[in-house]
């Protein structure tokens, strides 16, 4: 059972990987890198590391996600430059 | 063409890495001689219920004041790179500010002394449940970053979180150089009584140091976040 869930929740760190690297928005994409995080903060609690997960969900999912977020908006205001062509 | 090429070589190459790590790894059903000492006489020499936050502060402190002099030297450098010219927020100066919804703002005003309390508790339980400076720290600048998020106008008294940082910062070291001299070595925290196992006030200067790390790590975190802010 816990194997499962464990696999499980290893499958959603992939997918949502990937997903940050293909989605061409980049809200989207920030979001989804930031459920990276989320789901290796789970499989820590799963394995039995709370001082890790505790640290990752913190820092990975929260500071990390909305520095992106400030990031974004300073440079395009979240529109991908390959759309616009621009730069 | 040749770029393509260099990509294709440099995947390929990584994949043998990865694939002979994987290949090699075996699950081990017994631990390094070194971790069944942290293991086993890690409670017992530092009377720290949460073994994790002893090794992480006295067996391996050395490395978690690396890891905090990281930190600092980032926020330096941000304050250096993204310095504020103007005076004030400058957030509305792209585009106009909507004011946030009824609901961010009563969510905002509930949850924040709550996350604020449970991070200053994972900062002083660390040595008896999972948890400790770090994390702690780290949980309270997602307050901070909670509070700058739904309300953008709020000011952070960064001078202030400057010399509590390097304040909380020199602390630390003396609290190293002072294990030099009263206990085993640097950073060593039996030269407090060690008390008894569990117990609030025990496990020698480990909530000390835990403290003043939590105090450091989320001023450092909460001064790195305002900076990105703009």
């Amino acid at each position: 059972m816990l194997d499962l869930l464990i696999l499980l929740i290893c499958t959603g760190i992939l997918a949502s990987g990937v997903l940050a690297v293909c989605l061409k928005d980049l809200m989207a994409a920030m979001i989804s890198a930031g459920l990276t995080s989320l789901f290796a903060a789970v499989s820590y609690v799963l394995l039995a590391a709370p001082d890790v997960a505790m640290a990752e969900a913190a820092i990975g999912s929260g500071l990390a996600t909305f520095i992106f977020l400030y990031a974004i908006r300073r440079t395009s205001g979240g529109v991908s430059t390959m759309e616009t062509g621009e730069e | 063409m040749i770029r393509r090429g260099f990509i294709i070589l440099a995947l390929v190459l990584f994949g043998l890495v990865f694939a002979r790590l994987i290949g090699a790894y075996q699950e081990q059903s017994v631990l390094r001689p070194l971790a069944e000492h942290y293991v086993t006489q890690g409670p017992r020499e530092l009377g720290a219920a949460n073994v994790i936050t002893g090794i992480l502060i006295t067996y391996r402190g050395f490395d978690t004041l690396g890891e905090v002099a990281v930190l600092f030297m980032v926020a330096a450098g941000l304050g250096l790179l993204l310095r504020r010219d103007g005076d004030g927020p400058s957030v509305s100066a792209n585009t106009p500010l909507r004011p946030a919804s009824e609901l961010v703002v009563t969510g905002t005003e509930v949850l924040l002394p709550l996350i604020f309390v449970f991070g200053a508790y994972v900062i002083m339980h660390g040595h008896l449940s999972a948890g400790g400076g770090f994390q702690g720290g780290a949980i309270v600048a997602s307050a901070v970053l909670l509070l700058l998020v739904t309300q953008p106008l709020t000011r952070l008294r960064l001078d202030l979180l400057s010399i509590t940082e390097s304040f909380a910062g020199v602390l630390f070291v003396c609290i190293g150089l002072l294990g030099l001299i009263l206990a085993g070595g640097f950073l060593d925290s039996r030269f407090l009584p060690q008390g008894q196992l569990g117990a609030f006030f025990s496990a020698g200067a480990i909530p000390i140091i835990s403290i003043l790390l939590g105090i450091k790590v989320g001023a450092e975190l909460s001064v790195i976040i305002d900076r990105f802010r703009r």
